[in-house]
């Protein structure tokens, strides 16, 4: 099913792994996303879910194997294109990485200012995001002084101010309530309905049962695809 | 984008000012010592270009020449490369203007028999920017006519001070690369010192797509900036203990023979580019290392 229309595939790995020393992270992943779809990445605490992100956001190589990002070879990249393919994706990390010494705002900002946007539309930019997340009034603080909810807020919307392709979200409700994450989950989707592309990895099987969606399972660095689930 | 970056460059100056005050405090006294060489050099020379132009010869005249040939010679003198006019002082003439100077002694000169000043020869050079060549080979020409005797042109002296600012300059050179490359290797220091500490930051602009370049710009342009305020800081402090030296110095000798002045715009504007490029380099040399590494 992930491998049948090939034309229309965002994100395609081949034969991929990811090895510190003798230790795989990642073992023999085969994996498509089509444009526009919503796919979650399952699987318990160590799994590789995150590693599977890295390798996508070209935050580290991979070991093996090949990555097609838009038809684009990942391992043929050369260094100075690696911004501009890194502008596909908003991510939203797991731990959140907004820089301590910098606003809500300039942390937000910081995306369409790399991306070479006039002053003028960065400040727009930047007001609708943080609008979308309800973080418009606390445009001024500092990440370190907001609730785990708020910093996940903001990294969100860092993630979708450059406009991008393809969203990845590592454990985007990963220390919130129940209320909150649905809130998040509903971002999300919208971002999904409005034409991006949206990963989500997290161990959480509840949220992905009420939210719904083609789900692939990781286990200590395997992938297994749908069919082989019960 | 242009103010912006401005806006985080100062900013980040800021939020660093001790670490990047070592910068500009060493970049500021690199431009005291080196300027101050420069400032010497520069009046001193155009002091000496000045005496140099003023220069004349005094070409004495054996006691024996004969009162006939002295126009011969004078005419001989004056076709000469470079001379502007020639004087003839006989020796009569010349006792005078020692009376004259001597005034209250000149009681000694009275009593005289014979007067022992010799016929002379002043010339006067045509005024050229580098009469110093010129008046060693008129010296020697004048110094092969038979009936010249002795020829003074202060050789000495000027040869001597001439030595002394070739020296300045020299140890003003040395000490002004010395302290270049002090200052570079300390803003590069300080750089890299900011670096570390904003790794984690320059990390996470990279994971969100972030060029090096524009990780870069608020770099050289904080480094930029440490060198002009350096720089015009440095330029400041040399000023006041130029002013303050000055009028000191003004009080004892009675100015107008020295004419000392401070730096034109035009040099002010080269030093406070040169500590510019000294903060510029500084940063280039950092950032090429810890953006091939991280
Ligand atoms: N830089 C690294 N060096 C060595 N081992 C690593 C490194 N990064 C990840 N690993 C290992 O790879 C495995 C997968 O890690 P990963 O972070 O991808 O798990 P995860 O599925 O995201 O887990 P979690 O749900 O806890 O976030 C783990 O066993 C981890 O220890
Ligand atoms: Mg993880």
């Amino acid at each position: 099913m992930s491998n049948g229309n090939s034309e229309n595939s965002l994100i395609r790995m081949f034969h991929v792994y990811r090895r510190y020393g003798k230790y795989s992270a990642l073992f023999d992943i085969n994996f498509d996303v089509q444009k526009n779809e919503l796919v979650f990445i399952n699987g318990p605490s160590g799994a590789g879910k995150t590693t599977l992100l890295k390798l996508l956001y070209l935050g580290e190589p991979a070991s093996e194997g090949q990555i097609l990002i838009d038809g684009i070879n990942l391992s043929r990249l050369s260094k100075n294109k690696i911004p501009l393919m890194r502008r596909n994706f908003g991510i939203i990390f797991q731990e959140f990485k907004l820089i301590p010494t910098k606003t809500v705002f300039e942390n937000v900002a910081l995306v369409p200012e790399a991306a070479g946007k006039s002053w003028r539309l960065v400040q727009k930019k930047v007001s609708s995001v943080l609008r979308a997340v309800g973080m418009e009034d606390k445009q001024n603080a500092f990440p370190l002084t907001l609730s785990g909810g708020e910093q996940q807020r903001v990294a969100i919307a860092r993630a979708v101010a450059g406009d991008p392709k393809i969203i990845l979200a590592d454990e985007p409700t990963g220390s919130l309530d129940a209320e909150s994450a649905g809130m998040i989950m509903e971002l999300l989707k919208g971002f999904h309905t409005r034409g991006s592309t949206v990963i989500i990895a997290t161990h959480d099987t509840e949220l992905i049962r009420k939210t719904g969606g083609r789900t692939v399972y990781l286990k200590q660095g395997r992938m297994q695809q749908p069919s082989t689930l019960q | 984008m242009i103010p912006l970056y401005f806006k985080h460059a100062f900013r980040d100056i800021f939020k660093n000012r001790l670490l990047n005050a070592s910068s500009v405090i060493t970049i500021a006294f690199s431009v005291v010592i080196t300027s101050s060489f420069i400032l010497f050099l520069v009046n001193t020379t155009d002091m000496l270009n000045l005496w140099k132009k003023e220069i004349k010869i005094m070409v004495y005249l054996h006691p024996e020449v004969p009162g006939e040939i002295i126009p011969e010679i004078q005419k001989k003198i004056s076709g000469m490369y470079g001379v502007q006019d020639v004087r003839f002082i006989s020796k009569g003439e010349a006792i005078e203007i020692l009376k004259e100077q001597m005034k209250r002694q000149s009681s000694l000169l009275e009593n005289l028999k014979e007067n022992p000043l010799p016929d002379a020869f002043e010339i006067r050079m045509i005024p050229s920017s580098r009469p110093w060549e010129k008046i060693e080979s008129l010296a020697a020409q004048i110094d092969a006519i038979p009936q010249v005797e002795e020829i003074e042109y202060g050789q000495k002296w000027l040869t001597r001070f001439s030595y002394i600012i070739k020296m300045f300059k020299l140890t003003g050179f040395a000490l002004g690369i010395l302290f270049f490359i002090a200052s570079v290797f300390i803003v590069a220091n300080t750089v890299r010192l900011v670096l570390y500490t904003r790794r984690e930051e320059i990390e996470i602009m990279r994971l969100v797509g972030a060029s090096d370049g524009f990780i870069k710009v608020p770099f050289y342009i904080e480094c930029i900036i440490q060198g002009a305020l350096g720089g015009i800081i440095g330029l400041t402090i040399l000023y006041l203990v130029f002013v303050s030296v000055l009028s000191n110095v003004e009080q004892g000798v009675t100015s107008g023979f020295i004419n000392v002045k401070f730096f034109s715009f035009g040099i002010m504007s080269l030093i406070l580019l040169c500590s510019m490029f000294t903060g510029w380099l500084g940063c280039f040399l950092s950032l090429k290392q810890f953006l091939k590494t991280a």
